[in-house]
């Protein structure tokens, strides 16, 4: 299976584990990832918000990239898969739109037909297109007794993107059951991490990280899975402040989807990533997994 | 003799008039199209006035046909087809062609109107030429008639026909009549016991003379039409013979095997494996679910079969087919409740103390799994605060855009019933509160005054995520209050949810079944929404209750009466006619080689095995013209639907395209 994969600037600098797991556990499960020659910026949330015909035309230029034999691109960070799938969306809507920033990307001698590029989540992808079964097959390490919390934030599963239920999505959560982990069903899987509130008000933000780190507490998870650049980095590097801040002690690890995934599939903590965290998920992982090891041989 | 031809274009107000030069299209097919004698235009053809002309041409200009350019057929077919008549004129030398909804409503530009005005006014006036004189036929109608669901609507309907004397089958799918209205613990607005209005109805319809009731069954096939409709009905075995039993309960009460009960307890309580879905039930007849059996299972216990006294249980009982003949069927199919765990977001499976609508109903009735003590699924507690969520899943994008109708009522009556019990505080969480009928708006300003806190806004969110310690332990509803403007959380201990009222899960395939339509949505379509709102596309064939659309009780009861009403007039007349439009067999021509006899979906062609040839049952025939095509003689001809008329409409409608020599079609195409 080949993909055209579009990392994003997350992936390249503060989320480089989920960039690193993305590549291993695709190689793993025999998914093609081609990154797109000469990739731009998706726009992240304020181009939208300055001039809709420029942000537009900035993600569309990734879309008109794609080789004739890409008929599918990959994006992890779920602010770049959005955008993607927005502009494609809006593009097919408003033909108005499509007749102008095809106007732009004429500029530089490109061309964008709405449709012809399907922007997919991997979490879509492999729960999709790899599916249970052959998942199942290519794990070779339970992850049993591992409490994990799946994180979906808002972005990958809002009704335009839908894959998976908009209020309450489960695809996560039934792939890590696959897995062998235990996953648990705390409520607020789908709530806001805050985004970029950090960067405006502390308050309201590290009140939104609380109640998520709050919650998985209560659900007694091990770690919680993101698959967001912006939720990972919410969650991980502001964890200290937000204890300072409410008198707690939060030690909750937070890592991406994929570097569990990849150790479920064999691979090694370092080339899954693991260790890039800020709250240490190596050892509770590194305990669950010799849990199991002495359970079988006692 | 050349036909003499009136044409008239009817100006419909400004329906027709506002985009198509009517008075242009009226001067132009005088003038252009052969044959035309007379050619008009009229505000409106349909008026007495209107009719009056087309008669007096017909007398004083002597016309042979006649073309009305004006709206559907569907509307004003029959009217101008009296006109014919009146005059003098056989009513088939008529055609309406449909320049409103097929024309004028659907263009945008009055020029192009106009042209295709004329088009389609061209191919009526060459086709009305081949038109041939036909005569309708009468059939007998059959006083029986078929009400299909015993909830409330069929029930009315069932009793209307049957106190007027007419012999009625009622056929009711699951074990008892009474549909969801035997679930329900009181009515709004009254506030009078559910089970006490519609129980002596029950027993009635059980009891009446007139009455052939068949329980736990399924209508199966429907052929014949209308006066003469043939239905096959599966009876599916009970396991206990109708006859010998004498509905004692010695089974029921010796069953050892308790199952829940997600049928008429709404998963609230539970029953035997043998079982009545509750005490009142009509039959007194119980039904053997063999899913939860034991003896089923693995051949052991049968404690039923052992101490029935009159050895009415029988296991070896199998579904039978019931063949009737009746004259016409009321649909009156119900409803199926809204899937609550299709919105995750309220928590229906999740969270235990969220209920939907039915299951309130269930806990809330005295004849409820709690004899009417409303607590929450530990069963002991009783709720201090409630609430109560509207439009879950309707008036949503997601689900269903329509209104479901009767829940903000029931709301009303579900917060009065719950603090009247348990003193608990009420939220109600609406959209809008719809309380349009008589005396239900009085009914919500007597829970404004009963105190019944209600909160304007869309419920985001029913969790148990606490954020701050009040809200500990408790189900939290998350709503933008959208008269103050403010998100909002109310900790409670109890939510119900008011799911929508959807279509039956098989209302297509029963559609299907009977030849009559369904909505986007689900629901059957009526003939006309205002003016013929019981009867159907398919004469014969009529609706009553929600599944028509989501209705109350008063509603169904309403529309159960007037399909009772149309059916009475049905029989009280005695005949019906059967249009003429039929096919026709050349019997000296025909091979007998029966592919029409597969092919005909009505089963309306016979095969004369002893002349070896086949014939059309014409009371049967709707002259779709299937036959017609398959033929490979050619010797069937579609009366009202010949290939010289057909052609001859092409032809008219291309006139733009052709030249008056051409001829779309070869001479012999062309022959009947």
């Amino acid at each position: 299976m080949k993909y055209a994969y579009y990392p994003g600037c997350s992936l390249e600098s503060g989320s480089a584990a989920y960039d690193v797991s993305v590549r291993a556990v695709s190689a793993a499960l025999g998914i093609e990832l081609e990154e797109l020659d000469d990739w731009n910026c998706c726009g992240a949330t304020e181009y939208f918000t300055q001039h809709e015909l420029v942000a537009n035309s900035v993600i569309a230029r990734n879309l008109a990239l794609c080789r004739k034999d890409q008929q599918q691109l990959v994006a992890p960070c779920a602010a770049c898969y959005l955008n993607l799938k927005k502009t494609d969306h809006l593009m097919a809507e408003h033909p108005e739109m499509r007749r102008r920033v095809n106007e732009a990307l004429a500029a530089g001698g490109l061309h964008y037909d709405p449709g012809r590029v399907r922007v997919r989540h991997l979490l879509d992808l492999i729960y999709t297109d790899i599916g249970e079964a052959a998942l199942r097959a290519k794990a070779v390490r339970s992850l049993k007794g591992l409490r994990v919390a799946p994180y979906y934030g808002c972005q990958v599963v809002r009704p335009l993107n839908g894959f998976d239920n908009p209020e309450y999505p489960m695809k996560m959560d039934e792939m890590f059951t696959w897995l062998g982990a235990e996953v648990v069903d705390y409520p607020v899987k789908a709530h806001c991490c805050g985004g970029h509130m950090t960067q405006i008000t502390e308050d309201a933000a590290f009140e939104l990280i609380r109640r998520l780190l709050d919650s998985a507490v209560e659900y007694e998870a091990d770690l919680i899975l993101c698959m967001c650049p912006m939720c990972q980095l919410n969650l991980d590097a502001y964890q200290a402040r937000v204890s300072s801040h409410f008198n707690k002690n939060f030690q909750m690890p937070i890592i991406f989807f994929t570097q569990l995934l990849g150790v479920a599939l064999g691979l090694d903590f370092e080339q899954v990533g693991i260790g890039k965290e800020i709250v240490a998920a190596g050892p509770i992982i590194q305990a669950r997994l010799a849990a199991q090891t002495a359970g079988a041989t006692a | 003799m050349a036909e003499r031809v009136g044409v008239y274009v009817c100006h419909c107000g400004s329906n027709i008039a506002g985009k198509v030069d009517v008075e242009e299209v009226a001067k132009w097919a005088g003038e252009h199209i052969d044959g035309v004698v007379v050619a008009r235009d009229y505000k409106f053809m349909c008026s007495d006035l209107g009719q009056k002309i087309v008669e007096d041409d017909i007398k004083k200009e002597g016309l042979t046909r006649v073309v009305v350019a004006a709206c559907s057929p569907h509307l004003h077919e029959k009217t101008f087809r009296r006109a014919c008549a009146n005059g003098g004129l056989n009513p088939y030398l008529l055609e309406m062609t449909n320049i409103r909804e097929h024309c004028s409503w659907v263009h945008k530009d009055p020029a192009q109107a106009t042209i295709k005005a004329k088009a389609l006014v061209s191919a009526a006036a060459e086709r009305v030429k081949y038109q041939e004189p036909l005569e309708p036929m009468f059939v007998d109608v059959n006083p029986t008639t078929l009400v299909v669901g015993g909830g409330i609507a069929g029930l009315q309907a069932t009793l209307e026909l049957a106190d007027a004397g007419y012999p009625v089958v009622l056929v009711e799918r699951l074990p008892s009549i009474g549909g969801h209205m035997a679930q329900f613990d009181k009515t709004f607005p009254t506030l009078d016991c559910s089970a006490c209005i519609l129980t002596p109805k029950m027993s009635e319809v059980g009891q009446h003379e007139n009455v052939r009731l068949v329980t736990y069954a399924e209508l199966e096939e429907v052929s014949g039409s209308v006066g003469n409709f043939k239905v096959k009905i599966r009876q599916k075995a009970r396991k206990v013979d109708y006859d010998l039993c004498t509905g004692c309960g010695v089974c029921i009460e010796k069953c050892p095997r308790k199952v829940i009960d997600n049928e008429f307890e709404a998963g609230m309580g539970t029953r035997k494996a043998i079982y009545m879905p509750f005490p009142q039930a009509v039959p007194r007849v119980p039904v053997l679910d063999t899913e939860s059996c034991i003896w089923f299972e693995r051949q052991r216990c049968g404690a039923c079969q052992k101490l029935c006294p009159t050895d009415a249980i029988k296991f070896d009982q199998e579904d039978e087919i019931i063949e009737l003949n009746v004259g016409n069927i009321i649909l009156a199919t119900g409803w199926k409740p809204f899937d609550c765990t299709k919105m995750p977001q309220y928590g229906y499976g999740r969270l235990a103390n969220v209920y939907t609508s039915m299951e309130f109903e269930r806990l809330c009735n005295a004849a409820g799994p709690t004899n009417g003590k409303i607590v929450l699924r530990d069963g002991q507690t009783v709720p201090r605060s409630v609430a109560i969520v509207h439009c879950v899943g309707s008036r949503d994008l997601n689900h269903n855009a329509y209104c479901s109708s009767v829940c903000c009522m029931a709301s009303l009556k579900m917060a009065h019933l719950v603090m009247e019990k348990t003193g608990a505080e009420v939220h109600s969480f609406y959209i809008d509160m719809r309380t349009n009928q008589k005396d239900y708006e009085e009914f919500y300003q007597r829970l404004l005054q009963e105190g019944v806190k209600f909160v304007r806004g869309k419920v985001s969110e029913v969790t148990d995520a606490a954020r701050a310690p009040h809200e500990a332990g408790k189900t939290i509803v998350q709503c933008e209050d959208t008269l103050t403007g403010r998100q909002q959380r109310y900790p409670v201990d109890m939510v119900i949810l008011m799911g929508a009222l959807e279509p039956q899960a098989d209302a297509r395939e029963m559609g299907l079944k009977c030849g009559i339509s369904c909505s986007m949505a689900g629901f059957y379509t009526e003939r006309h929404p205002k003016l013929d709102p019981v009867a159907t596309m398919t004469d014969g064939i009529f609706v009553a209750g929600a599944c028509q659309g989501p209705k109350d009780i008063p509603a169904s009861v309403v529309q159960g009466a007037a399909a009772a009403a149309r059916v009475q007039g049905m029989i009280t007349k005695g005949k019906v006619m059967i249009e003429p439009v039929v096919a026709k067999i050349d019997e000296e021509h025909c091979s007998g080689c029966r592919i029409c006899n597969n092919m005909c979906p009505y089963n309306a062609i016979e095969f004369d095995a002893t002349r070896g040839v086949s014939h059309v049952i014409t009371a049967l025939c709707k002259g779709c013209g299937t036959c017609v095509s398959a033929c490979p003689a050619n010797v069937i001809s579609g009366a009202h639907f010949s290939n010289r008329q057909i052609f001859a409409e092409i032809k008219g409608a291309l006139w733009d395209a052709l030249g008056a020599e051409e001829t779309p079609v070869s001479a012999e195409m062309s022959a009947p």
